[in-house]
């Protein structure tokens, strides 16, 4: 027993643990750090505050997990129901909104489906007919929650069947799958234009009103976890939601485009 | 060639510490663990060697999930705080690479114990004492399965993604960032990175090779 003390104690010693800079953990979603979001305005919330922020970039469902087991010290993700259970159950303090981005369904430029158009659920209604192939995330994310209504919204319950896969996997790699496939899937535009590895795949259905992606930003309640470094945390929600922080999410762009449109309240 | 991490050094670095610190704990443990079984004499000798011979293929992700309950705050060493760390890394490392060393040291010292066994036990030595002499005695063919450890720690990615949350400049080691450039669609370089690894990993073998040459000559 002792020998494995000693073991855990040389392990608590490894250099990078002695990080001299106070420093937060973030939970949030693939979508933000596969688009590059967070390397872009992390450095600059550093800069200000001289807290080093450190994201752990999970589906939605996951990361609102690793808030209420206590290892995260803030939430930062994208499914408003989910969100406000989560803080309705006490796990978070408050859901602030932060930031909006859009989904949209991208296919085989050829469309067998005739998917291509601005509503959403008539896309996915042609898509179930057509029996084309559709890739699902199936991972209990964000996208995979509003992916989930616009079925929904279309009048499918339950997709099932053959045309209907689940990848149970991150956003990227379902994208891969659908690439691979030369099927459908709906992704957020993020991370769809941080993606290189297109193939076939286009953009078929984009701007209905339904497809708006809001993020919300969320401190772990201190009171069910004391270990919560609050001041720090909310010390990123306060830049986070500030004219500086906002600005920095808006002068994300990815070949032009920009990724994340700030809309906090304050 | 495609545009690498900035910090890639930084990556590769954590990834060699964290695989190398995981295998030297792993063997310290294993080697004398194997050694002890191979010589010994005790009821149930045989379910242990199945047991360990089994867990050469245990699901990393299985290991990757039990250390990140044990770790997670609500978890019984929630306290130590080295979830999504590195430390955190290493201990699911050394997990996987434990059973890879205890049961092909087990082997290797059985052999020799088979072939040394009278000699040793006419000079009177005593089966506890014969596993210092037979590790030494079986050094090189024991160098192998320290590699073999290395190379599991250090190709390992399921289990270190969930543990270690491949936070960037934190935890993120060359596996994880390669299937986070695979996450991306971005092969060329995920591709590369894995080259990067594979010379690493060959590097670390490289050194090994020659320690053992060098030795080889000293001491014949």
């Amino acid at each position: 027993m002792t020998v494995m003390k000693r073991l855990l104690l040389a392990l608590l010693l490894l250099p990078p643990l002695a990080a001299a800079q106070p420093w937060i953990t973030i939970a949030s979603t693939t979508s933000t750090e596969q688009s590059g979001l967070f390397r872009a305005i992390l450095p600059k919330f550093t800069a200000a505050t001289g807290i080093e922020a450190r994201v752990v970039a999970l589906g939605t469902g996951q990361a609102l997990d690793v808030g209420r087991r206590g290892d995260a010290d803030v939430v930062f993700v994208h499914d408003r129901a989910a969100e406000r259970k989560f803080v309705e159950e006490g796990f978070g303090v408050e859901r602030i909104e932060v930031m909006y981005n859009d989904f949209v369904i991208v296919g085989p430029a050829a469309d067998p489906a005739g998917a291509r158009g601005r509503d959403v659920a008539q896309a996915l209604v042609r898509i179930a007919q057509a029996g084309a192939p559709f890739v699902s995330r199936g991972d209990r994310s964000g996208t995979h929650a509003a992916e989930l209504r616009f079925w929904a919204a279309a009048g499918i319950d339950a997709p099932q069947g053959d045309w209907y896969r689940e990848a149970g996997a991150g956003m990227g790699p379902t994208l891969n799958v659908t690439a691979g496939m030369n099927a459908y899937t709906l992704t957020d535009r993020g991370t769809w234009l941080s993606f290189r590895n297109r193939a076939e795949l286009v953009v078929l259905v984009e701007g209905d009103e339904r497809l708006f992606n809001q993020y919300g930003v969320m401190l772990v309640n201190p009171q069910r976890h004391p270990h919560v470094k609050q001041a720090a945390g909310q010390a990123f929600i306060d830049w986070i939601v500030s004219p500086q922080g906002q600005a920095a999410i808006a002068a994300y762009r990815i070949d032009g485009h920009q990724l994340f449109f700030p809309n906090a309240a304050r | 060639m495609p545009e690498f991490p900035q910090d890639l050094w930084r990556i590769v670095a954590l990834s060699l510490e964290v695989s190398l610190a995981a295998t030297l704990i792993a063997c310290a443990l294993g080697l004398p663990l194997g050694a002890l079984v191979a010589v010994g004499r005790f009821p149930g000798r045989r379910g242990v060697i199945i047991v360990l011979n089994a867990l050469l293929g245990l699901p990393s992700v299985v290991v990757g999930l039990a250390v990140y309950l044990l770790l997670s705050r609500a978890g019984p060493l929630g306290e130590l705080g080295i979830l999504f760390t590195p430390a955190a890394i290493v201990i699911a490392q050394t997990l996987l690479v434990l059973p890879i060393v205890a049961a092909l040291a087990r082997q290797i010292v059985e052999d020799a114990w088979t072939d040394y066994r009278e000699q040793l036990t006419s000079l009177g030595v005593s089966r506890a004492r014969a596993v210092p002499t037979l590790l030494r005695d079986t050094r090189y063919s024991l160098l192998t399965v320290v590699l073999a450890g290395f190379g599991r720690a250090a190709s390992e990615v399921g289990a270190v993604m969930i543990v270690g949350g491949n936070i960037d400049g934190v935890t993120r080691v060359m596996t994880t960032a390669i299937a986070l450039e695979t996450s991306k669609g971005d092969l060329p370089l995920a591709l590369w990175l894995g080259a990067v690894l594979i010379g690493t990993v060959l590097a670390v073998n490289t050194a090994a090779y020659a320690i053992r040459e060098w030795s080889l000559k000293r001491h014949g």
